[in-house]
């Protein structure tokens, strides 16, 4: 309360997004923070407030996301009573913050904030609590902020050493067949432009994991597609074909991995990390490059000279040709009556000209959106990648919205996982950010309907979902909604939709029983993908 | 392989960074084998010192994640080759036996331990050793009905220097 009341002061300064839910604070925060690279801010109170926040504040945490939570907490001499809302909330967020802190005397509000927001946004960034007491909020003293750029114990960036950069270099001498797999390390860097540069003057392709892609755009000739459980055929297969992986920013994911001890052993490993504790923690890497890849990259740009790995191209292509004539072309151009996602995905990219920001939930939703969703620009795929947070996509988008008000940000959705977080419809409405938000129902819990489709003989064990009619919900909200359940309405719905400049819901109707392909499954080897 | 291996953990003296290392341990399932903490050579620094019972390259992997834990200034682990490493025990015992049993009188001169408080009801004695050492009067006192007994976490000091003074130096630079 004492909090809000001198925000109430400050509303000229401080833009305050009141979403329905604390779960929507924590995503809209990261939504706000993965596409504007600043720190994103959310405030609950003590208690069952500070609880709602832990899924968000898990989500940041596994998907290196800046954030700062605030919550308030009973006052000081009340601590440990088992007093009205408290919860240990430093205790419960621990595991899951990069740091944490309980303010208790109103003198170190300046000092810990300052070092909070230091501590979020330097070196490999993530969420940061700071629990402040009623007492310490309640009481005054004299301000005096004084800017944190140095924690003694905290070691943000690890030194380069120049000399596992000539030994990097040198195995990318003697490489055939190299590969880089870039990850979201190299946005979380800013170093995009480095980044292209070392591709482009090294001529390696470069394949990306699902917070990496929008780092490189879509189209360029380099890019090799996505790795990964549902990546592209190519990067997954050539993975185990490659004599040397280039791992740059990202920390081998068991989604991008797949069996560990047959993920790239005839490879020698590369990997470029700002986080000592990734290196050798799933592959071992032959040479580490521990650093800020925004410093690391050009130095090694300057070792690494081009060559045509011709033959190797052309096996990318042919890997390509057949994933576009099993997978991609049935998913894009489909011949049977029923919608698909991804055709959903091409519309947009058509009527958006690959300038949107795409925020996908969880699901085969995500997966079709991060396949085919095509980008021209930076921090523009928007998605829990690490926790799989169901529910995430909605507030993420409205913070996606708040923190690149001049783009276009278009939300993917499942059915199952909108209706998570659905009230954040209302903070939608309230606020009038034009987010365009596209549900692609199919009344299941798609990509495990899909699992027990593969794997569990097609028993749909609570898989089904009997849904509610979601246009009349959004209008509800007095949001403009359509509904589209024919190929023909398609396009010019994504066109109307995309036009507007208010908040838009899209529901699309697809298919009930279609699956995501490729895909490796469950325990087997990338290069065991299966086409169908 | 598992071996023992004691990790010690220079550190910020602050509230809650108990909870926060011992939750790497938790996460991965590993049963922490011994835990001490305490003032180090250092002001205002704080030293862990932790016995686990690990693979070396599982061991590695937490002293990583406990590395880049904000307040860590810095961790190791080590074998119990590389370290000097000490356990105390304190065993109370009824004073009657001390007088009748004269026999307990020898246990105690044989192991080298002390007595370190004697009083009509009971005495106390404390023995500082490898843990051999102080299981070892464990049960030789047994016999004789202990009232109490508890042994404190492992301390241990390295064989090679840590050279924190130097790095705490730089770092408050």
């Amino acid at each position: 309360m004492p909090f809000y009341d001198e925000l109430y002061k400050f509303q000229d300064k401080l833009q305050h997004v009141l979403t329905r839910h604390e779960q929507g604070a924590t995503h809209a925060a990261q939504g706000f923070a993965r596409v504007s690279g600043k720190v994103g801010v959310c405030v609950a109170t003590s208690g069952p407030g500070a609880t709602n926040l832990v899924t968000g504040i898990a989500d940041a945490m596994i998907d290196s996301t800046p954030m700062i939570c605030i919550t308030g907490q009973v006052p000081s001499h009340l601590l440990g009573s088992d007093a009205f809302q408290e919860t240990d909330i430093i205790g419960i967020s621990t595991p899951v913050t990069k740091w944490n802190y309980q303010i208790t005397d109103v003198k170190e509000i300046p000092e810990i904030m300052a070092k909070a927001f230091y501590i979020a946004r330097s070196g490999r960034p993530g969420p940061v609590l700071v629990d402040i007491t009623k007492n310490a909020q309640f009481d005054t003293s004299d301000f005096k902020y004084k800017h944190c750029n140095a924690v003694r114990s905290y070691k943000p960036t690890p030194e380069i050493n120049p000399s596992d950069v000539d030994a990097a270099a040198a195995i990318i001498a003697s490489a055939k067949k190299p590969l880089i797999v870039w990850g979201q390390g190299v946005i979380l860097g800013k170093a995009e432009e480095e980044f292209k540069t070392f591709v482009e003057s090294s001529n390696i392709p470069a394949a990306w994991t699902i917070l990496g892609v929008s780092a490189l755009p879509t189209s360029h000739p380099l890019n090799v597609g996505m790795v990964g459980m549902h990546g592209n055929y190519g990067p997954n297969v050539l993975t185990n074909d490659c004599d040397v992986l280039i791992a740059i920013g990202m920390r081998f994911d068991d989604r991008v991995t797949g069996r560990l001890d047959s993920y790239a052993k005839q490879a020698k490993v590369i990997h470029l990390e700002i986080d000592p504790a990734e290196v050798n923690k799933n592959v071992k890497a032959d040479v580490a490059v521990l650093g800020d890849v925004k410093q690391t990259l050009p130095m090694l740009t300057q070792k690494v000279a081009s060559k045509p790995y011709t033959e190797w191209f052309e096996k990318f292509k042919a890997h390509d040709k057949i994933e576009f004539d099993e997978v991609i072309n049935n998913d894009l151009n489909p011949t049977k009556e029923g919608l698909s996602m991804a055709e959903v995905l091409k519309e947009i990219n058509r009527s958006s000209n690959s300038d949107a920001i795409v925020v996908s939930d969880v699901g085969q939703h995500q997966m079709i959106a991060c396949r085919y969703a095509t980008f021209n620009h930076s921090k523009s795929n928007i998605t829990s990648g690490g926790l799989g947070t169901m529910g995430f996509a909605l507030p993420a988008a409205l913070g996606a919205k708040m923190g690149a008000p001049d783009r276009e940000v278009v939300a993917i959705i499942g059915d199952g996982g909108f209706q998570m977080t659905i009230q954040e419809l209302g903070t939608i409405f309230q606020t009038q950010a034009a987010v365009k938000v596209v549900v692609l129902n199919n009344d299941f819990l798609g990509m495990v309907r899909q699992w027990q489709q593969l794997f569990f003989d097609k028993r749909y064990a609570s898989t089904e979902m009997v849904n509610p009619d979601f246009v009349k919900i959004a209008e509800g909200y007095f949001i403009d909604a359509k509904r589209v359940t024919k190929r023909a309405d398609l396009g010019k719905a994504v066109d109307e939709m995309m036009a507007s400049d208010k908040p838009y819901f899209l529901e699309v109707c697809v298919e009930k029983e279609d699956n995501v392909f490729p895909m490796i499954p469950s325990g087997a080897s990338v290069s065991e993908i299966r086409l169908s | 392989m598992e071996t023992n291996y004691t990790i010690s953990i220079y550190t910020e003296n602050s509230v809650g960074l108990l909870n926060r290392v011992s939750a790497i341990f938790q996460r991965r399932h590993i049963n922490i084998i011994s835990i001490t903490s305490s003032a180090s050579e250092i002001d205002d620094v704080s030293r862990f010192v932790i016995v686990v019972s690990m693979t070396e390259d599982a061991v590695k992997k937490v002293v990583g994640q406990i590395e880049k834990q904000v307040e860590v200034i810095k961790a190791f682990y080590h074998t119990d080759e590389e370290t000097i490493f000490q356990e105390s025990a304190l065993y109370k015992v009824a004073s009657k036996s001390l007088f009748e049993e004269r026999h307990i009188q020898n246990i105690i001169k044989k192991s080298h331990a002390n007595i370190v408080t004697v009083n009509t009801a009971f005495f106390v004695i404390e023995k500082t050793g490898f843990r051999h050492e102080t299981e070892q009067l464990y049960e030789d006192l047994a016999p004789y009905g202990l009232l109490q007994f508890v042994r404190s976490g492992r301390i241990s000091v390295t064989k090679s220097p840590m050279n924190i003074k130097a790095l705490i130096n730089k770092l408050n630079d």
